[in-house]
This record gives structure tokens, C-alpha cells and sequence, in this order.
């Protein structure tokens, strides 16, 4: 019959297939996205230690009991959390303008039309945003290794470079030594947050937190370069020129053409910094199992310890709920103020 | 200064910067390389060469005795089977939510861009519950069935296809080919870059998945290359630190996604450089 289906048959056979394409998608996000953070969810609020189903008959509900421990309780379980929250503060303040600031100067410096060799720097500079955390961690624990490239260039210079991964010296601490200040003023030292004292909180980053710093910025600014040239290559050239005409020197127009042309992709390379660096796991793993002395621990590391560790699933999961929170938070603080700077 | 020798300065030291930089990202990997082929003392002696002043394949011997083989497998299988899923399903998904009209769709799009937001290191933990609940922990389709969509590669693939005219469809559909017809055999095809583009992205996202595989197996026979080495180096840093193997191991894990990088480069590094659009 060559009659043509009638228009309603036709849109309802656009529905049914729309459905079935979108359905494995949907349906295996479903399943291993939506329904684990529910359960997480449950577990986060129960006394579960990992034997059996979460939701056989022996597990039982504790209420808030897991996230009073970490948040209001003076304990272990607090000082960790404190701990970790410390470090990754840290962490996130040095990594997030560091690897911006290098990503941006890198794609502004490559971005060149007449750059000799373009191609091979953006390669260089790329290459280590496509190798695993594991390989990456190897290498930096050879380099940054007692008797590793690090130390062997410092000691070139006449110094003499520190173990890097077993120094837990805070390098704020390190400062206030050196102007004189050995011993904590009683304010700081005797008053404090979530089980630190203020002292504690203000070390700074260990030396071996800056070996790890110091490879998240070396990876992560290849990537972050990639995400910054299409928008510059889609300023309009007539914009600098124009300033140029004006008499405008390379930095007025950095300041005043440039970076106001890329403040949306400045703001999603904040926001996916912010978000990435709050998340540092693999490199904990695999470089220094949160030591020395409890220095390099984060809020993820520890969250994987406490339930896949030490079989506290209730407050492992409490961990990540309080680490997406602050993620959450965060995200939200820096949309406020880039907002605000340019609404003045 | 005159004018001009101000410029050649500006110029030679903006090449002198980029060459700096270039030495800081690729030494670490020459220096690796070339540790891989030398003997323990040699590394510790010389950490600055590269040239081994004896070549060995010491590390690359211990890493055949240590699973080596088995986990190269395993990353294998996990990858191309991630990969070949996630072209499947998100284009498939990406095509309906760009061109399809049907009831929910604004619903499964929201639902999707909420799922991107949600940090993937705090899924750690439910990805685990949610493994064992199915019974499938410990298993291959334990490591490869939370990996198999992402939502990212369906949001690439539903931005792709908004970006093409619909002209060449809507020919194939006045022809008579139903929807699925017209998806394999014209739409496909069109939307070669942006697979290629989820090819790299899929197949390097696999590989280098550390911690996914981490929490979804126990049997060191489910290793994959990330986590066997993870482990070969983990468990040797209390004893002697055997330099030579680990970076042997580190090296030769890179060389499979580096080799895809290579081969799809110009999918990853087009920048819109010159191109006008939109």
C-alpha cells in the first residue's frame, strides 16, 4: 500500500524512537549515578559495616550520629575530617590561580599566529593531561625523590633540598620560624575548629604537599590551555587592533580587552578547578597514603579509608556527603563573587 | 633600544619562556624513559640523564613475571568495550535529544546536566554499594558497566548534532528510511568528529581510570594496568625503591594512549583556530 502513515502515527513513531535511543543512556545513569547516591545517602545515616546488603534487617538507622561524630563531636574522627579539610584548603588555594594563571599565559603565548614551532609547544605542554594518575605519580615520586632531578638541581645551587614526601612541616610554619616565631601564642594554640588548633590550621601546606601541588599544576595546565584557545582565537581581531590604534601597551590590553573577552571561560576554568581540586584521590593513593603525619590527607582519601578501610561505611559516606557539600558551596561562593565584581 | 632590536629581544625571550616550559612538561618523561632501561644503582647515581650508562631490560623482565600481560588485557578490554559503549549509547541518545520530539525529553536533558555536576569522587563509595546490591562486584561487567555512559559524551553528541542542519535528514526521511535507518546510515556518518572526538575522550578516560576500577574488584585477577602498577608501587615503597620498574611500568602503560592520542591529535587540538563560526 503506498498510502502515507497519517501525521499522528508518524510523531508517535518519533516518541517511541526517541525513547528507546535515549533509554540505555538514561537508564544506565539511572542505575549507576542516580540510585548509588541514594544509597549512599541511606548508608550515611545508618550503623552498616559493610557485611551484607545495607538494607538487610540488622542495619538500623542512627540519625545524624555519623555526621555529629565528624562535625560536632571532639574526637578522632573530627580532628581527621579538620585535618583533612585543612589540607585540601591548601591544596585548592595554591592549585586553582597557579594552574589558571600558567594555562592562560601558556594559551595566550601559543595562541600567536606567528609562533615558530606552535604546534610542538601545545603537544609538550598537553602531554601530560593524557597520562594516568599512576604514571604521572611514579614519575613525580623519582623526581621529587631524595636522590631525585629536584634535589639534584637545589643542590646544584648549593643547597640542600628535603625529603620531600616524609617532611611534614607546614611551610607557613617554616616562615614563622624564620621570623622568629617557634612557639604558638597562646590564643591560637589553645582555641581552634573542629578539634585544631588555630595554630594547626594556620601551617600552611607540609613540604610534601607541595611536591603534590606542585604536580597537579603540571598536569592539569595543558588541559586547562586547550580550554582557553578557541576563546581567544574567537576574539575579534579588530578589537586589538583598535587598541593597539589607541596606543594601548600589551598589558592595557591584556587587562582591557582580553581578559574581559574571556571571563566566561575564565569562570568554567575556575569552576572546574575548584571543583577538581577539592577531589584530589588518586595521587593521595598512590604518592603518600595521606602521610606524613596525617599532612597530605584529604576529605576523599579519608572518606575511602574510614569505609573501605576500616569498615566505618556510615561515616566514609558521611564524608563524601560533607565533601560534596562544600564543592557545592564553593561553587556557588564564586559565582556570587564574579558576579558582583562585574556588576561594579 | 631601537624599535626593532626591542622587538627581537620581546621575541627571543618569549621563545626562551615557551622552550623552558617545553623542558619542564617533556624531561620528566625523557628522564622516565630513560631510567626504565637502567640498573637500580645507576638510577639513584645519575637521577639527571637520561642515558643510561648501561642499557638493561632488568625492568621490563620483572614486569613480564609481575601480571603485566594479564592487566595490559584487562585495561584492553575495559577500554574498547567503555568506548564502543559510550559511541553506541551517546550518540544514539545525544541524536534523540537533539532531533526527536517526544514527551520527557526536556526531563532526561535536565537529568543529565544535574548528573554531570555531581563530583565523581564522591560517587566512590555508592558506585561500590550499588556494585555489590547488583551482585556484580568483583567482575568484568562490574568494572565496565558504571563506565559504559557518561553523560558528558551524551551532552557533547546532543551539542554536535544541534549544531548540523537537519537538511540532509529530513532528504532521508522524504526517501522512506525510518528513524533508526536514517541514525545508522546517514546520521553517523556525518557526526564523524564529534566521534572521534568521544573515541579519544571514552578511550583515554578508561584507560586512565584509577579509582572507578579501584572500588569495583578485589581479585588481583581484575587488575587493570592502573591499578596493578598502583599496587606494584604502593606495596614496594616500604622496601628498597626499585626506580627502574616503576617507571618501566609507567612508561609502558602510557604508550598504548599515547599512541591513540597521536593518531586522533587533530580531533583533541582543533581550537577554532582561523575558522569562523557560529
Amino acid at each position: 500500500m503506498n498510502l502515507l502513515p497519517r501525521r499522528g502515527s508518524l510523531r508517535r513513531q518519533e516518541a517511541a524512537a526517541g525513547w528507546l535511543m535515549t533509554v540505555p543512556a538514561i537508564a544506565l545513569l539511572l542505575v549507576f549515578l542516580v540510585a548509588p547516591i541514594a544509597m549512599a545517602a541511606w548508608v550515611s545515616l545508618s550503623n552498616w559495616t559493610g557485611i551484607g546488603s545495607p538494607f538487610a534487617s540488622g542495619v538500623s538507622s542512627v540519625g545524624m550520629r555519623n555526621y555529629a561524630a565528624l562535625l560536632t563531636e571532639p574526637g578522632l574522627a573530627q580532628q581527621q575530617l579538620g585535618e583533612s579539610l585543612r589540607n585540601n584548603l591548601y591544596y585548592v588555594i595554591l592549585v586553582v590561580p597557579l594552574q589558571t594563571v600558567l594555562s592562560l599565559g601558556l594559551a595566550l603565548a601559543v595562541s600567536r599566529k606567528r609562533l615558530a614551532g606552535r604546534g610542538f609547544f601545545r603537544t609538550a605542554y598537553y602531554f601530560p593531561s593524557i597520562t594516568s594518575s599512576v604514571a604521572i605519580s611514579i614519575m613525580f615520586l623519582f623526581v621529587f625523590g631524595n636522590a631525585g632531578v629536584v634535589n639534584a638541581v637545589i643542590g646544584y645551587l648549593g643547597a640542600h633540598g628535603p625529603d620531600w614526601f616524609d617532611n611534614p612541616s607546614g611551610v607557613l610554619h617554616l616562615v614563622y620560624s624564620g621570623l622568629g616565631v617557634t612557639q604558638p601564642p597562646a590564643a591560637l594554640a589553645d582555641h581552634g575548629l573542629l578539634g585544631m588548633p588555630w595554630w594547626e590550621w594556620l601551617a600552611g601546606p607540609s613540604v610534601a604537599m607541595i611536591a603534590i601541588i606542585t604536580l597537579a599544576v603540571w598536569t592539569t595546565s595543558g588541559t586547562f590551555m586547550l580550554i582557553f584557545l578557541p576563546a581567544i582565537y574567537a576574539i575579534p581581531a579588530e578589537l586589538e587592533e583598535a587598541a593597539i590604534v589607541d596606543g594601548a601597551n600589551a598589558w592595557q590590553r591584556l587587562r582591557r580587552v582580553i581578559l574581559p573577552m574571556l571571563r566566561p571561560t575564565l569562570f568554567l576554568v575556575l569552576t572546574l578547578g575548584l571543583i577538581g581540586t577539592w577531589q584530589v584521590f588518586d595521587q593521595i593513593y598512590l604518592m603518600s597514603q595521606g602521610n606524613p603525619a596525617g599532612t597530605t590527607l584529604t576529605p576523599a582519601y579519608l572518606s575511602y579509608v574510614e569505609s573501605f578501610g576500616n569498615q566505618q561505611w556510615g561515616q566514609g559516606a558521611a564524608i563524601s556527603f560533607i565533601l560534596f557539600a562544600i564543592i557545592v558551596i564553593f561553587t556557588i561562593l564564586q559565582r556570587l563573587m564574579l558576579r558582583d565584581r562585574g556588576a561594579t | 633600544m631601537s624599535r626593532r632590536t626591542r622587538r627581537l629581544a620581546q621575541r627571543t625571550l618569549l621563545y626562551l619562556v615557551l622552550t623552558g616550559c617545553a623542558v619542564a612538561y617533556i624531561y620528566p618523561f625523557l628522564l622516565s624513559v630513560g631510567t626504565a632501561f637502567k640498573t637500580d644503582p645507576d638510577a639513584t647515581a645519575h637521577p639527571l640523564n637520561p642515558v643510561p650508562s648501561h642499557w638493561v631490560l632488568t625492568a621490563f623482565n620483572e614486569l613480564g613475571q609481575a601480571d603485566f600481560l594479564r592487566w595490559l588485557a584487562n585495561s584492553v578490554v575495559v577500554a574498547v568495550l567503555v568506548t564502543a559503549g559510550r559511541l553506541l549509547f551517546d550518540s544514539m541518545a545525544g541524536y534523540a535529544l537533539a532531533r526527536l520530539r517526544f514527551r520527557g525529553r526536556g526531563a532526561v536533558f535536565s537529568t543529565i546536566i544535574a548528573v554531570m555536576a555531581v563530583p565523581g569522587v564522591v560517587l566512590l563509595i555508592p558506585k561500590f554499594l550499588v556494585l555489590k546490591q547488583l551482585g556484580i562486584y568483583d567482575s568484568y561487567p562490574g568494572l565496565i558497566a558504571p563506565l559504559i555512559t557518561d553523560a558528558a559524551g551524551v551532552f557533547i553528541m546532543r551539542q554536535f548534532f544541534m549544531s548540523v542542519h537537519p537538511s540532509i535528514e529530513e532528504a532521508a526521511k522524504i526517501d522512506g528510511a525510518g528513524i533508526f535507518r536514517t541514525y545508522w546510515s546517514v546520521v553517523l556518518p556525518i557526526a564523524r568528529p564529534a566521534l572521534m572526538t568521544l573515541t579519544i575522550l571514552s578511550f583515554q578516560g578508561s584507560w586512565n581510570d584509577f579509582s572507578g576500577i579501584l572500588i569495583a574488584h578485589q581479585s588481583p585477577s581484575l587488575d587493570t594496568l592502573t591499578t596493578g602498577v598502583g599496587r606494584l608501587v604502593s606495596g614496594q615503597l616500604g622496601t628498597g625503591l626499585q626506580y627502574p620498574l616503576q617507571l618501566a611500568a609507567a612508561m609502558a602503560m602510557t604508550v598504548p594512549v599515547a599512541a591513540v592520542f597521536f593518531v586522533f591529535q587533530k580531533y583533541i587540538m582543533r581550537t577554532g583556530e582561523g575558522a569562523v563560526k557560529e
